[in-house]
């Protein structure tokens, strides 16, 4: 099989679910942080919590650029098709950004008595983008029709009750994430408070995650064969051990009162899945019908992105890590810095 | 009009806008980023507090442009798939890889090095302080350079071949990258976006020293804004005027729209230089017409007999709408004498010791705050419209390059979009005034300053600049 996609268009998608990958953990965690708001009313806290990502949620958002920039160079056809067809949905999730951007960057400049709207901005905008998120992931996986290298679906095909549950299950998880981002990054209440959050968001997250894999192979046959065919059920039970390996290193962490190890744990939970969504595509990349060869741009192109790729995105993670232990340590609420 | 018609015009209507936008947070962000190094650079050398005074109290202002220029350009990178998505697929291949480059290189550069840049002094020290400032500074024109060279390439594309499908394939990436209009793009647009940032800094200098004249701050904002309008206006006098050259050699319905030239011209007779005129798509004349014979062949061809083709040589569908590209030329060059006249002043009042005193200097500045961005997006307009019907040049028309999206979805789209833009630009314009009205004094202090402090343990650090 590896051998008919050919190794350009195969690098050029591993690069690309890389880009992917890194915004979904690390965006993913911002906006879990801004859903987290709808359980803090405290102002101070909601400062703390804005605080602990303002150095990074732009550096983090550059992922999803990333995937933009790299998916129209790379699989041109697919980036028309899925934009197209999911219209209403990247339209929405681009306005929430803009919202949530704004929200965290002018809450400084705020007067008191306005934080109030831009903590709604914040709130709204982190649910929407999650939400649509997911429906876009629901989307991929339910599959987009098109025809003469043109999406030739209606406007609104992509609602379905699967890809709404895919919208719900994601807010769920970045909720998870930001609720383990908090118990690193914050002490006192707030810590408190979102180390109970987690567990809750946790189990949450589980059965979400339960859900989409059970629906999943009812949507395609080939889905089905991939995991349950004969000789492949053996993928279904090593996969189910991994997560629950995860389950119980989350648990035991939660107990201990570890900072930094529940946040690991949710992460691996979002690579796991993450993994096993491509697992059930691959080779294809829309279903039903487009595979990564067909969608891929000419090895002209391909050879182009990815020989500078190899060089500077190991050079982007190695900063990117720069730039995060420079602003390690815990944030401390504002009313506290100015006594000092 | 059908309905694909209007809707393709709503989409080109909303890419225009939401561009516009960009650009000036792109220009501004190239700008400040430039002069931040500097002023850092100068701190350093000279150990003047006033240099890191003006430091903090600009990146206030860039801190905002950032946050602004990325959500703003988040949409631009998906816009292409959205409303685009048949220029998309045909293009992808060629154009793609140069906005991922954009991307990659140069705002990972950007977002990486920022966080350090806007909240890390205390953290990190002085001079890997200074490096983060200039790899921003150095990040912003990268993307420049990437995003212009996408874009000139479907002004004067080479290097490509097209395929059975219709698709564009890149052949020789270097002929693309380098294609023939692109280097006095690059050139031009760096010039602009530093022009529009020194005067903004200039008005706002002006500002504060009518108000009070021995402010420090002020005088350096000022006298540092006019050392730009001295010599780089000027340059990009003669940058534009070349570039100009170059687009008579690739793109000859563009020149003539820019001269307003309808009548094809006896060899010989040279060129008139169309002072005003009221140029008329239908009519295919010009109303209300002043102009002087012969000059325009001076910068045109260098000569005073050289003509240049005309609209009425080309067939109606092909040639673009002349009105816009004729007035916005006008604003553009007339703004840029304008600056030019102003760096002429600024010496002899330089030279009479009376630079901070003229009281129409300082008002002109602050009326001029704006005039760089008013140019910058007149010029744009000029590039942009001037290369219509076409968005790639000669090869892909701008009609065909459209979304199969009803028109409704795509008319509600763009009136939400103007409507969420004129919220939040609107906001953040707010304060931006806000934050210019102030005066900038002594110890300013950065963006964020409970952030910067807490990042530096509460530790004061008085060699950090922050208070
Ligand atoms: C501060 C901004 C600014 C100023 C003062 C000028 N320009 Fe400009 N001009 C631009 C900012 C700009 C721009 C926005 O950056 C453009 C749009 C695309 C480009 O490359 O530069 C542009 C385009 C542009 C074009 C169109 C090229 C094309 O589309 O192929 C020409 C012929 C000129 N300029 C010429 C001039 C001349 C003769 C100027 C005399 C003073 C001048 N410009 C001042
Ligand atoms: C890489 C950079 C750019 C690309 C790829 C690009 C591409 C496009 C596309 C696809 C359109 C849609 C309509 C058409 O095809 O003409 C367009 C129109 C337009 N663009 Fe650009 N553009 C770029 C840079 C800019 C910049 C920097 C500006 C500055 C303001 C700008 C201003 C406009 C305007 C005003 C229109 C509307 C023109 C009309 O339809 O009459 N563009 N451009
Ligand atoms: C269609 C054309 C364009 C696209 C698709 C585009 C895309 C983007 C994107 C995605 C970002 C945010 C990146 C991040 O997350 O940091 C951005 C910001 C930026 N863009 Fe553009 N851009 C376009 C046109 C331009 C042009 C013409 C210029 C300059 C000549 C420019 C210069 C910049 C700069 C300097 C930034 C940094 C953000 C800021 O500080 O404002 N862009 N652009």
């Amino acid at each position: 099989m590896l051998q008919s996609i050919g190794l350009l268009p195969l690098f050029a998608a591993a690069t690309l679910a890389f880009a992917v990958l890194m915004y979904v953990v690390m965006d993913g965690t911002d906006l879990g942080v801004g859903i987290l708001f709808f359980a803090t009313p405290d102002a101070t806290q909601r400062a703390m919590m804005v605080d602990s990502i303002l150095p990074v949620w732009d550096a983090n958002e550059t992922w999803l650029v990333l995937g933009g920039g790299g998916l129209i160079a790379m699989f041109p056809l697919a980036y028309s098709v899925f934009l197209s067809a999911l219209y209403p949905v990247f339209f929405a999730l681009l306005m929430a950004l803009i919202f949530r951007g704004m929200a965290i960057e002018f809450r400084e400049n705020a007067a008191e008595r306005r934080k109030r709207w831009w903590d709604a901005a914040m709130l709204s905008g982190s649910l929407v983008s999650a939400f649509c998120q997911g429906v876009l992931l629901g989307s991929l996986i339910q599959g987009i029709h098109f025809a003469r290298d043109e999406y030739a679906g209606g406007l609104w095909d992509w609602l379905t009750p699967f890809t709404v549950f895919c919208g719900i299950g994601l807010v769920i998880g970045y909720g998870w994430l930001g609720a383990c981002w908090l118990i690193w990054r914050t002490e006192g209440e707030l810590s408190r408070r979102a180390r109970r959050l987690a567990l809750l968001l946790a189990t949450a997250t589980a059965l979400a995650t339960l859900g989409v894999a059970a629906w999943t192979p009812l949507l395609n046959l080939s889905y089905l064969v991939r995991w349950f065919g004969t000789g492949n059920r053996w993928h279904a039970v090593v996969v189910a051990l991994a997560y629950l390996v995860i389950a119980i290193g989350f648990l035991h962490a939660w107990g201990k009162h570890r900072q930094f190890a529940p946040l690991l744990m949710a992460l691996a939970w979002f690579v796991l899945s993450f993994f096993c969504v491509l697992a059930t595509l691959f080779p294809l990349m829309l279903p039903p019908a487009l595979s990564v060869r067909d969608a891929a741009a000419p090895d002209s192109t391909l050879s182009f992105v990815l020989s500078g790729s190899a060089v500077l995105i190991p050079a982007i993670v190695c900063y990117s890590s720069f730039s995060f232990w420079v602003f390690r340590g815990k944030v401390k609420p504002q009313a506290q810095l100015t006594e000092q | 009009m059908d309905e694909a018609h209007i809707a393709n015009l709503i989409a080109r209507s909303q890419f225009g806008f939401t561009i516009s936008m960009h650009i000036v947070l792109a220009a501004l962000s190239i700008g400040l980023a430039n002069y931040l190094m500097v002023l850092e650079g100068l701190w350093i050398w000279r150990k003047r507090q006033t240099y890191i005074d003006l430091y903090n109290y600009w990146l206030k202002i860039f801190a905002l442009t950032v946050a602004v220029g990325v959500v703003s350009g988040v949409l631009m990178e998906y816009q292409f798939g959205t409303n685009w998505s048949a220029f998309a697929t045909k293009t992808g291949a060629v154009v793609g890889p140069m906005m991922m480059y954009e991307v990659v290189v140069a705002f990972f550069l950007e977002s990486g090095f920022i966080g350090v840049m806007l909240y890390g002094m205390s953290k990190v020290g002085k001079r890997l302080h200074f490096a983060a400032t200039a790899c921003v500074a150095l990040g912003s024109l990268f993307s420049a350079f990437w995003i212009l060279s996408a874009n000139s390439w479907m002004q004067t594309p080479a290097g490509y071949s097209i395929g059975k499908d219709g698709r564009f394939v890149p052949i020789n990436w270097w002929a693309i990258v380098f294609n023939p209009s692109f280097p006095y793009r690059f050139a031009h647009m760096t010039l602009a976006a530093f022009l529009a940032t020194a005067f903004l800094v200039g008005g706002v200098g002006a500002w504060h020293l009518l108000r009070n004249h021995r402010n420090p701050h002020a005088r350096l904002m000022l006298s540092m804004a006019l050392w730009m309008a001295t010599f780089v206006a000027p340059l990009q006098l003669l940058v534009g005027d070349q570039h100009g050259e170059n687009t008579l050699a690739y793109q000859q319905q563009k020149v003539a729209a820019i001269e307003g030239a309808w009548d094809p011209r006896r060899p010989g007779s040279g060129q008139p230089l169309v002072l005003f005129a009221v140029p008329d798509m239908k009519e295919r004349t010009n109303h209300l017409e002043l102009a002087i014979p012969r000059a325009a062949s001076l910068y045109l061809r260098h000569n005073l007999t050289g003509t240049i083709s005309s609209l009425k040589e080309f067939p109606p569908a092909d040639i673009p709408p002349a009105p816009i590209i004729f007035f916005a030329f006008r604003v553009m060059v007339g703004l840029g004498l304008l600056m030019i006249a102003v760096g002429i002043a600024s010496v002899v009042l330089r030279r009479r010791r009376s630079l901070y005193d003229a009281r129409w200097l300082l008002h002109t500045m602050v009326a001029l705050s704006p005039a760089g961005f008013v140019a910058m997006l007149a010029g744009w307009v000029v590039t942009e419209v001037g290369r219509q019907p076409y968005t790639v040049y000669g090869l892909l028309r701008t009609i065909n390059g459209s979304s199969p999206i009803p028109l409704r979805a795509v008319a509600w789209s763009a009136a939400s979009i103007v409507a969420v833009y004129a919220v939040v630009f609107g906001i953040g314009f707010v304060y931006l005034l806000r934050i210019v009205a102030k005066p900038p004094h002594a110890k300013e202090s950065g963006p964020h300053p409970t952030l910067a402090s807490e990042m530096s343990g509460g530790r004061r650090s008085s060699d950090s600049g922050r208070p």
